[in-house]
């Protein structure tokens, strides 16, 4: 008698069993997971320069992209194994926390509350940077605070919002937004006078604004409004897959201030009298193991995407267009505030 | 071309002894100069054709770069299409292996495939209703692998084969459904009733976003922890959801149109339920709805778009992806002309396909 809906329901059953099978069983640790699986399956932004973007060969680029990379090459031994899925700045907290990506590594702020709710668990800063305002140059403004009743270009759903109704909150001042979800339409509205000001994290806007057709005409106000530490989350409650990509990232920054690249770690490895080097690249001593890893896993890492410096100069750094400043992510001896856990 | 054709035939007013020369003067009079306030915005229009479409022109064409490897290679003052022309594999096929994009093109080409088939009569009808059955189910098979072939991930999908995949497949997948909805609103069973009317209108309520914000969000809230199902497969069922909906009211009125006759000669035929509908009824309403069906499907496939809200990337999203791109910044303009292009050309071509084989089946009825 009911057959229409049987019929429907069996159909969408059906696909939705194919769909499941695909995706494979629930976990019991992440690492088993991904090492069962031989591919890590990373969340990253589809359109963030420098951090996550699309190269003219289709492969994925930027810091985040290769944080992802080098933890797959600690994993599994191979930075290809990736699998990169997309997510928004809306559904990145979902997609972790429902376990369809392994790591989300999308220039996301680690806050209290994240860390507090959302069921993910923040690992490391992997990427200092601070929120800025940059307004239109012949307003003539030179502080934030003579932005009131300013009208501030948005994206949805990020602490730049919630940052800016702090500051303007703070000192009873008003503003008016344009809120706009994908960040290329959001710099386009700005450079077109749809909005008075801007806000967003420096090294962003500062990228952005090299590429406008007449940067002269925008001015970068000095003050930060925040602090955006940004780095990888991984799903709450796997303390040792937490470690794993902490340990990774840290590992990239040691090889840095150990002098370890990519060009040399093979030489380093046989060669160098640091027991630092040695017990970084597992040479000496049987740290890569206690975590459930090869030994070799900072090795592999740093051989196939290279250390911090190495990737923060070939996605960021000055010889791209984006041309950041390496700012506060400097190693700590260079007064930086990159300051990684020794590996011994 | 066939427009002018059946123009020239039906304009009988028109003496045939008039020379070309004459006419275009007259079409022109009465057209463009009938009053002096038209002929004022005839002139005005002209005079902006006349100044723009050069500029438009020379920046699109002549003084625009095509051969290059970077935006450095830009120096002709005119459109850079450098990141579509060095990106075209990427628009097309998105991460798919370089070695298995034979199987994406097979899969377009029966695509295609579709259009040369409904249109030629000689074709037994069993014969494409059967294809268009099978279709989804062999370009699924061709894109994701599995029996035979190796299995591409579906974070390998992107561009415009998400788009011509999700549009197609979703439309195919989605015409059965609709046809089963129509029926179930028509039933005088009120339960089946009942429930196709809530369906239809409750998805004819809810605009499409929302349902893919469901889908990416709520779905997998609901499933225990590490059962995920694929954002695209998530997305695909959405889709064919909501066509479904609106497929079912334009099959519906199809079903209103038929004459009463055809039901009666079937019922003193003795013909059951199903035979009626499956053997006289639908055969005739699907021919009949061929024409807003496709132009469902132009809606379907520019519908496709909004699944980049939440994370798939379709050919906007690797568009996106590309001006977002440190060595393409800043040329947003270049890589969304491509986009309208591209949806203009298969968009323009389809609705130009659906009026043509209405006329065709108005003559055929007359």
């Amino acid at each position: 008698m009911k057959k229409p809906l049987l019929l429907k329901k069996c159909a969408v059953y059906s696909v939705l069993s194919v769909g499941i099978s695909m995706m494979g069983s629930v976990q019991a640790s992440l690492l088993e997971d991904v090492k069962s699986r031989d591919t890590l399956r990373c969340g990253v932004s589809s359109d963030k320069a420098g951090f996550s973007h699309l190269t003219d060969d289709g492969e994925w680029g930027g810091m985040d992209v290769d944080l992802c990379r080098s933890v797959a090459a600690a994993v599994l031994g191979d930075a290809s194994k990736v699998d990169f899925v997309i997510t928004t700045a809306k559904n990145r907290f979902t997609a972790l926390a429902s376990g369809e990506v392994d790591v989300l590594a999308r220039a996301t702020t680690w806050t209290a509350s994240r860390d507090a709710n959302l069921g993910v668990d923040f690992t490391t800063p992997w990427f200092y940077d601070g929120q800025g305002v940059m307004t239109h140059a012949d307003f003539g403004v030179s502080t934030i605070e003579e932005l009131d009743g300013a009208v501030f270009c948005l994206s949805p759903g990020t602490t730049s919002e919630q940052n800016l109704e702090d500051y303007f909150g703070r000192r009873d001042m008003s503003y008016s937004s344009v809120v706009i979800e994908k960040s290329t339409e959001l710099y386009n509205a700005f450079q077109h006078g749809r909005c008075d000001a801007i806000t967003n994290d420096m090294s962003g806007l500062a990228s952005r604004r090299t590429q406008f057709a007449d940067p002269d005409a925008f001015t970068l106000l000095p003050e930060t409004i925040s602090k955006e530490p940004l780095g990888a989350y991984v799903p709450q409650g796997d303390a040792q897959w937490r470690d794993i990509v902490t340990w990774t990232a840290f590992a990239l920054m040691n090889a840095e201030e150990l002098d370890v690249t990519s060009e040399n770690v093979e030489e380093m490895r046989n060669n160098s009298d640091n027991p630092n080097v040695a017990r970084l690249l597992g040479s000496d001593g049987h740290i890569g193991e206690k975590f459930g890893l090869d030994d070799a896993w900072a090795y592999q890492a740093i051989k196939q995407v290279g250390n911090y410096e190495e990737i923060f100069n070939r996605n960021v750094g000055p010889d791209t267009p984006l041309n950041f400043e390496r700012g506060l992510n400097r190693l700590w001896s260079d007064d930086g505030i990159l300051y990684a856990a020794p590996v011994r | 071309m066939t427009v002018s054709a059946t123009q020239s035939h039906s304009g009988v007013q028109v003496p045939p002894h008039h020379p070309l020369g004459h006419q275009v003067t007259r079409w022109i009079k009465t057209q463009l100069f009938p009053t002096p306030f038209q002929s004022c915005l005839s002139l005005i229009t002209l005079v902006l054709l006349v100044w723009f479409t050069p500029l438009a022109l020379d920046w699109l064409l002549f003084s625009a770069t095509f051969v290059g490897d970077s935006k450095a290679d830009c120096i002709g003052g005119g459109a850079c299409w450098l990141p579509v022309t060095q990106r075209i594999e990427l628009f097309v096929y998105g991460f798919y292996p370089d070695t298995e994009i034979w199987r994406v093109n097979i899969a377009f080409g029966l695509a295609a495939a579709i259009l040369p088939l409904l249109y030629i009569k000689q074709i037994d009808r069993r014969w494409v209703l059967g294809y268009l059955i099978v279709l989804p189910f062999l370009m699924w098979w061709l894109l994701k692998g599995g029996v035979g072939l190796p299995e591409v991930s579906s974070t390998k999908f992107a561009g415009i084969l998400v788009t011509v995949f999700l549009g197609v497949i979703g439309m195919l997948f989605a015409l059965p459904m609709g046809v089963l909805l129509a029926l179930g609103r028509r039933s005088n069973k009120p339960v089946i009733k009942l429930l196709s009317v809530l369906y239809i209108e409750l998805v004819r309520s809810v605009p499409v976003i929302t349902l893919l914000f469901m889908a990416s969000l709520m779905i997998q809230l609901l499933f225990p922890e590490g059962m995920t199902i694929d954002i695209f497969l998530r997305v695909l069922i959405v889709l064919i959801m909501f066509t479904a909906a609106y497929m079912a009211e334009t099959i519906r009125g199809g079903l209103q149109g038929m004459p009463s006759g055809q039901y009666e000669a079937a019922k003193a035929l003795g013909f059951s339920y199903w035979k009626t509908m499956g053997l006289i009824i639908l055969p005739q309403v699907l021919r009949n709805t061929i024409p807003p069906l496709l132009t469902q499907f132009i809606g379907l496939f520019k519908e496709t778009t909004l699944v980049v809200v939440v994370g798939v990337l379709d050919v906007v999203g690797i568009a996106m992806s590309t001006t977002a791109a440190p060595e393409w910044l800043g040329l947003e303009h270049e890589v969304y002309l491509f986009l309208a292009l591209f949806f203009f050309t298969i968009c323009f071509t389809l609705s130009r396909y659906a009026r043509h084989l209405e006329k065709q089946m108005e003559k055929s009825r007359s």
